[in-house]
């Protein structure tokens, strides 16, 4: 009896773990699609902010998200991916390697306001590019790195040999097979792995609050050494600075909501992109 | 030709390589060059065990025990919230739901661990807080209970998908024979599952928590920011995330100040460090 | 007219003494048969040919092969043109994860010297030669891992042909093929011996017999016996051989 009884508690404790965590989750997401939504509008989307930052929409903020993923990712996936390739093919196999990747390990669970202090130490002011597009970018390429770097190796490492076998068999050189022959078939998983830091990258705030954010800017950057907005700074911002809290919370609340669909939708797409792959896979 | 394009791309991978490690090597120099000459102004053990923290004071005081103190009761308390309602979901989702809504779980819980921590902070510091004052009489909601309880709704995905895997691996076999000797599936699950799966799931736990005590956004925005011992966790708390970057700003390049706010970056970077070879280890082992 | 020859050949990884003292001479535009029991080296004698041991760690090789008047192991023998040469085909079909057309086409893109319209011709000609052309030439374009096993294989064969091989290196081909297939590829190779020297690693006894022209029988890295297949599958001179052939082990 006793056991049975334990059982059944045992058992109903699982159902109440997941109830409430899910419900937490669902009341969280629910939340900022209800309060989101009322203040969303084409005009939000893409207009400037006004008046003290109490009316207005977030188009800077957009952009400046926009260029600072697409400059980081930019500079982190060529670089990420070649680097993969060195420790793969080139690099002697053996404690080198696995320092190498321990230190990889190591740095992608480093906090991300520490990449921001190193971002600012560095680029900001001993390159003195300033806080500034450029320096934000290069801030996050280097957060993105570690998790890159991991993603492509994975990505590599299983690629049969088979292929490369065949391919030195027809005369290709090394280089030609990597380029050829590895990259290509390891590229639709490396591919999943990027978007999936393209969301992470968008949404992160502590990396770029002294390299490259700024609370208001009316302007659209017009090179890399201007400050810009960022959608994350700016809920931050809105939430911490300013003196008009009740009409500055929808608007935080509006901002959330575009940064928390633009996450879900890319990181969604990398999702579905695997499962297909998944499905599709040959060899 | 062919030959030159060859030693060329070598090259070009080893540059990148080199520059990796050299950025990576970079971070750790950067920070400890910057926050170690404090120490020629204060005395390691006042930093670390002093309890005042009085940077712009005219008698600046550079004691970051509070802060420590703060960063480890808001990580304990997400961990008390995260690590039940984690481990529980995962044994759920892996031991009792049916397959297909398995399959649909999975990617959802990975979409909600990519959800930006910014808009966690936002609904902790515009939903919650209120909330909990009110439900506590208390004069702000803006405390370590509070951010605890967003921090724990944060690592909670993180830590539920660390056990799913962990769960997972654990050969089939081994239920059924459990099973197949009259245990209940409770007792399978706490006798056999959790026991065979123990370094994964305290692999997920580490990771949580090193993901907790170096979020920075939440602690910034939700747990109210004084420096001060907690005499309860109802109250405002000063993580050390959260003097970072709320001061940050403040410092003049290289100033007694910036140098303590690089200090402290050391101190979370060698808590995060052991944490990360620990887990690294564990890992190893298994 | 031989074609290959190895005088001396020693071949060690590590210490482990793999190939010993091989002396061969390979007849060309003949299918030349190797034999053995397995673990026998006739794998790794048949990657000497084309360099393909050169990846393995530890691998030191001594003696010298001659393909045609060229001594492959000098310093200044350029691998690619080498591996061009003397074309290979593995045991399980490896088709690159890419399109029938460039499958073939791939040994000709990378040597970077031919037209669109030059490839686009030897693509043809070498998917004809290997049988294939007929079953895929409506569907050049799609992934090379839609077609069967034997149609893999086949492929795997004209990509070696497309670079122009004067030697064709099989190692256990149909191994993994159904009886159909395999029938077809022997044939195959029967046919390819027209243009090309064949050298056919296998572990069916009776396919060397029904293909080669000549057989060698390999067996803890010696090469024991080397002769006429008719000859050596009637009367063996070698008491090891003729336990082999009677299958005695294996
Ligand atoms: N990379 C390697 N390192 C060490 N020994 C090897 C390696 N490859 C093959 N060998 C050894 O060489 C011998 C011959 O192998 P192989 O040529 O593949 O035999 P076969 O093809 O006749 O079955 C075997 O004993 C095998 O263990
Ligand atoms: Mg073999």
């Amino acid at each position: 009896m006793r056991r049975k009884l334990n059982a059944k508690l045992g058992i109903l404790s699982l159902y109440v773990a997941i109830a409430i965590s899910i419900g937490f989750l669902l009341i969280f997401i629910f939340s900022i699609f209800y309060k989101g939504s009322s203040v969303l509008s084409w005009s939000f989307l893409f207009s400037a902010p006004r008046a003290a930052m109490t009316e207005g929409g977030i188009w800077p903020a957009l952009v400046g998200t926009f260029w600072l993923s697409f400059l980081a990712v930019l500079i982190s996936v060529p670089v990420g991916i070649l680097s993969a390739v060195y420790l793969n093919c080139y690099a002697q196999k053996g404690n080198w390697v696995s320092l190498v990747k321990i230190c990889v390990n190591t740095l992608a669970g480093i906090p991300s306001i520490i990449f921001g202090l190193f971002g600012m130490a560095l680029f900001v002011n001993l390159m003195g590019f300033q806080v500034s597009l450029l320096s934000g970018a290069l801030t996050l390429a280097v957060v993105s790195l570690p998790i890159v770097i991991n993603a492509s190796y994975e990505a590599i490492s299983s690629v049969s040999g088979d292929f490369m076998e065949a391919s030195y068999a027809l005369g290709a050189s090394k280089r030609q097979s990597i380029l050829r022959i590895m990259i290509p078939t390891a590229m639709p998983n490396i591919l999943t792995s990027v978007i999936l830091v393209t969301g992470r990258v968008a949404g992160e705030t502590a990396p770029i609050m002294f390299t490259a954010a700024t609370f208001f800017n009316r302007q659209l950057p017009r090179s890399v050494f201007d400050e810009v907005m960022a959608l994350p700074y700016h809920i931050f911002a809105l939430m911490t600075e300013g003196t008009h809290a009740d009409q500055q919370v929808p608007i935080a609340y509006g901002s959330a909501l575009v940064l928390l669909l633009l996450v879900l939708l890319i990181s969604g797409s990398a999702l579905i992109l695997r499962y297909q792959l998944r499905k599709k896979r040959q060899w | 030709m062919k030959k030159l394009y060859d030693s060329l791309f070598y090259l070009i991978t080893l540059i990148c390589a080199v520059g990796t490690m050299i950025m990576l090597a970079g971070i750790i120099i950067s920070i400890f060059n910057e926050g170690l000459p404090l120490f020629r102004h204060v005395k390691i053990w006042d930093f670390l065990f002093g309890t005042f923290w009085y940077p712009t004071h005219a008698e600046a005081e550079f004691g970051i025990s509070t802060l420590i103190v703060g960063s480890l009761v808001v990580t304990l308390g997400a961990l008390v919230i995260a690590i039940p309602l984690g481990l529980g979901s995962a044994i759920f989702i892996s031991e009792i739901a049916p397959a297909w809504l398995r399959e649909i779980c999975k990617p959802l819980i990975e979409l909600l661990a990519g959800i930006p921590s910014v808009v966690y902070g936002l609904f902790g510091m515009a939903l919650l807080a209120p909330m909990i004052r009110q439900l506590f009489h208390l004069d702000s909601g803006l405390n370590a209970f509070t951010a605890a309880i967003i921090l724990g709704l944060m690592v909670l995905p993180i830590i539920s998908s660390m056990c799913e895997d962990a769960l997972q691996s654990v050969p089939k076999a081994l239920r059924e024979a459990s099973l197949a000797l009259g245990a209940t599936r409770w007792e399978t699950i706490t006798r056999v599952l959790i026991p065979a799966s123990r370094t994964g799931v305290i692999g997920g736990v580490l990771m949580g928590f090193g993901r907790a005590i170096g979020e920075t956004m939440v602690v910034l925005m939700v747990a109210g920011g004084s420096a001060q011992m907690p005499k309860s966790i109802f109250q405002s708390v000063r993580p050390m995330t959260a003097a970072i970057s709320a001061e940050m700003g403040e410092t003049v390049f290289r100033d007694i100040h910036y140098q303590s706010l690089f200090a402290i970056a050391i101190v979370l970077f060698i808590i995060t460090f052991g944490f990360s070879l620990l887990s690294e280890t564990m890992g190893r082992k298994r | 007219m031989v074609k290959i020859k190895t005088s001396n050949l020693n071949l060690h990884f590590g210490q482990n003494h793999v190939l010993k003292n091989v002396n061969l001479e390979i007849e060309e535009k003949k299918i030349t048969a190797i034999i053995g029991p397995s673990g026998c080296g006739k794998s790794t004698l048949l990657r000497t040919f084309n360099r393909m041991n050169d990846f393995k760690d530890d691998m030191k090789i001594s003696g010298s092969i001659m393909v045609g008047d060229q001594d492959i192991y000098l310093d200044k023998i350029d691998l690619s043109h080498l591996r061009a040469k003397v074309g290979m085909v593995f045991q399980k079909p490896n088709p690159f994860p890419k399109s029938i057309y460039k499958n073939v086409s791939y040994g000709l893109d990378i040597q970077g010297k031919f037209s669109k319209s030059e490839i686009q011709a030897k693509v043809e000609e070498s998917l004809c030669a290997a049988w294939l052309w007929e079953e895929v030439k409506d569907r050049l374009h799609s992934p090379a891992m839609s077609l069967s096993g034997g149609q893999q294989q086949r492929l795997c064969i004209a990509r070696a042909l497309a670079n122009s091989p004067e030697v064709l290196l099989l190692d256990e081909p149909t191994s993994a093929l159904d009886p159909q297939s395999t029938a077809r590829i022997e044939e195959l190779c029967v046919a390819l011996k027209q243009r090309v020297s064949i050298l056919i690693v296998t572990h069916n006894i009776a396919q060397a017999g029904r293909i080669s022209d000549y057989t060698a029988f390999m067996y803890l890295g010696e090469v024991v016996e080397y002769a006429d297949t008719s000859q050596m599958f009637t009367v063996p001179k070698d008491k090891r051989t003729e336990a082999y052939l009677n299958g005695v082990f294996g």
